[in-house]
């Protein structure tokens, strides 16, 4: 991990916790699901922590981000209330979403949150037009908008990267290339090649690929990409490389990758790698993570005890919030 | 009263919203330079700029999603979608994501967004240019639909669209752009919702939306000559569906006929007829009587899509087969 700009130790140790957060949070919402707890598709982000990480930690609040249905990470990597996703995955009145959207589909406007899409590449269009909407008001807010290389095959990825660019819209297309769009895998589905983000070109949006699995380096480019968008250069592309460490959903036992493939890709997992950064580079002690990850494992405990304490919708919120 | 076309009414109402609201622009394939499809929007560019008056690539899904997004964001987007069949591919966004924002969001967004969009055939466009959709849209919760028929209900209704904050279907028949009537310079709106009664009658109702309701009001005066008196219900908005004034109607005529352009499970009138049945059995003299579209792609020979679309002739013809008169 090369760091051109210098950070605190207190930012570097927050990365550390959020990413902790998200890991832990899925790993008992796997166990929730087990338990019927969680209901309909559970999507997780295992293993793919750093990217909305360190995205996040360069947005501003009146950035809009806008994903895919395997959203967790992003809605509490960009500041959601552990408890209030958690209700919201048990189908809870106190959900952000008032139990209404479960898993696929976190919301939260305070943080310009702007949602989890359940329809590979449909989120492109509206990230699209959130950013018009910036640009048309002369604000400098940039929407980053997340998507996996299953979306790379949607014509809506095409008609979003070319609108956006003709318009030069403030837009971050952030493509999460976790080598699988459910149990395909990228060579099987896609034929321009391993370098995806290459597509940008045609485009002439500026595109760069970075580490997926290293907070920093995400963190580093997107602080580049985000810039470039605010400043009206137009859109950028990233792609970040990363692996799923989960099936696509729980009803997926992962028969289709190969075991060697997946160990390769566990060994690079972006938790102790950036704990090992920590202990060498930012002073940290193990005291003081093994201290985090205990917080962090209560303030799951907590989220939990709070969805399952917490009222289903009202029978008459099944007619609410259908017209404004 | 002034008189204005159709397309005059809608112009009149684009150029207020322009005028007054700084968040509305407009967006959709060929709205800017070459000035609509069906010139409703030409002169704008000059008027307004390419800021607010926005020519899109051929790419409906995205026009449609950057009109959702730019909604999300605070502003008042109305997009054409030059016709009904092309909305097709934008149907994930209309129906997957406009229409489902809100709810899937536990009401923390609002779409405030048009979408206007020409439907109907009889123009001899074929299979894939001639299709009336807008009972599909209807059909959507989240959704609302409207189809004016006349100028006056044109500039109405669209006044009421741009004060709604949610996802609307602004519906325009091609054929009755140049369809004339008074409209006020006087303020008005024509709220989404409400049926109206554009003509009395004691014998029978026939009810019908856009372009059925001029055939059935020639109809009615073709019945009148006979001493036949129908009355005629223009439905304006297709969802929310206003069922008080079509029952209203039977009570006192005891028989309806909806006519429409749509394939006949496709339309409006299989759910219309269904809540009809229910809801007014005990006045019924007869069934209620649904005549639609051919049930088959749309013909392009001259004849043949004559015999597929409704007409005077074939709502007289439904009138005396149906009721005996």
């Amino acid at each position: 991990m090369q760091l051109q700009e210098r950070l605190s130790k207190t930012e570097l140790v927050s990365f550390y916790r959020k990413m902790l957060l998200i890991r832990r949070f899925e790993e008992r919402c796997a166990e929730m699901y087990m338990l019927g707890k969680i209901r309909g598709f559970l999507h997780l982000y295992i293993g793919e922590e750093a990217i909305a990480v360190g995205c996040m930690s360069v947005l501003r609040p009146e950035d809009y981000v806008v994903t895919h249905y395997r959203d967790h990470g992003h809605a509490l990597a960009r500041g959601m209330d552990p408890k209030v996703a958690m209700a919201e995955l048990f189908g809870k009145a106190t959900g952000c979403s008032r139990g209404k959207g479960g898993s696929m589909h976190l919301f939260d406007a305070r943080l310009n949150f702007m949602g989890g899409y359940a329809i590979v590449g449909g989120q492109l269009p509206v990230a699209v037009g959130l950013a018009l909407a910036s640009q048309l008001q002369g604000q400098p807010r940039v929407t980053v908008c997340f998507f996996g290389d299953g979306a790379l095959n949607q014509g809506e990825f095409h008609e979003a990267l070319n609108l956006a660019s003709l318009w030069k819209l403030p837009i971050v297309f952030f493509l999460e290339n976790n080598l699988y769009g459910m149990g395909s895998h990228i060579d099987r589905t896609y034929a321009g090649g391993r370098d995806v983000f290459k597509a940008a070109d045609h485009y002439r949006i500026p595109a760069y690929q970075t580490d997926g699995m290293d907070v920093l380096a995400v963190r580093e480019a997107t602080l580049r990409a985000v810039e470039h968008a605010r400043q009206g250069k137009g859109p950028y592309f990233l792609e970040a490389l990363t692996y799923r460490f989960r099936g696509h959903s729980m009803a997926d036992p992962v028969e289709y990758r190969d075991k060697a493939e997946e160990e390769a890709w566990k060994a690079r997992d972006p938790l102790p790698a950036f704990q090992r950064y920590l202990l060498e580079n930012a002073s940290a002690t193990l005291e003081e993570l093994s201290h985090i990850e205990q917080e962090v494992e209560e303030g799951v405990e907590e989220a939990i005890r709070f969805a399952d304490a917490s009222p289903e919708p009202p029978p008459q919120a099944l007619y609410e919030d259908i017209y404004a | 009263m002034p008189e204005l076309t159709l397309r005059e009414a809608i112009r009149r109402g684009l150029q207020e919203a322009l005028d007054q609201d700084p968040t509305v622009f407009l967006m959709g394939e060929d709205v800017g330079a070459y000035g609509g499809a069906y010139a409703v929007t030409k002169g704008f560019l000059r008027q307004y700029g390419p800021e607010r008056i926005r020519d899109t690539p051929i790419s409906e899904s995205a026009i449609v999603g950057a009109g959702i997004g730019s909604a999300l964001g605070g502003m008042r987007p109305i997009v054409e979608i030059m016709t009904i069949n092309f909305s097709l591919l934008a149907m994930d966004q209309i129906v997957n994501h406009a229409a489902k924002l809100r709810y899937m969001s536990g009401g923390q967004f609002a779409v405030p967004f048009l979408i206007r969009t020409v439907t109907g055939g009889g123009a001899g466009l074929a299979a894939t240019h001639s299709q009336s959709l807008e009972g599909w849209y209807a059909s959507v919760p989240g959704l609302k639909v409207v189809f004016p028929s006349t100028p006056y209900d044109a500039l109405g209704l669209l006044r009421a669209c741009l004060k709604d904050n949610n996802t609307i279907i602004y519906c325009e028949h091609a054929l009755l752009y140049g369809v004339r009537g008074e409209v006020p310079d006087a303020y008005y709106e024509v709220p989404i919702g409400r049926a109206e009664v554009k003509r009395p009658g004691r014998d029978l109702t026939l009810i019908s939306y856009g372009r059925g309701a001029h055939l059935c009001l020639q109809a009615a005066g073709e019945l009148a000559k006979r001493g036949v008196e129908a009355e005629v219900i223009d439905l304006r908005t297709l969802r929310p569906l206003d069922l008080e004034t079509p029952l209203a109607s039977l009570r006192k005529t005891h028989r309806a006929l909806i006519v429409e352009e749509a394939w006949p499970r496709a339309g409006i009138g299989p759910y219309l007829a269904m809540r009809l049945h229910q809801d007014a059995f005990d006045y019924l003299d007869a069934p209620i009587a649904h005549l639609a579209g051919a049930d088959t792609p749309a013909p392009y020979a001259r004849n043949l899509e004559r015999l597929a679309l409704p007409d005077v002739p074939a709502i007289l013809r439904a009138v005396a087969d149906n009721f005996g008169l």
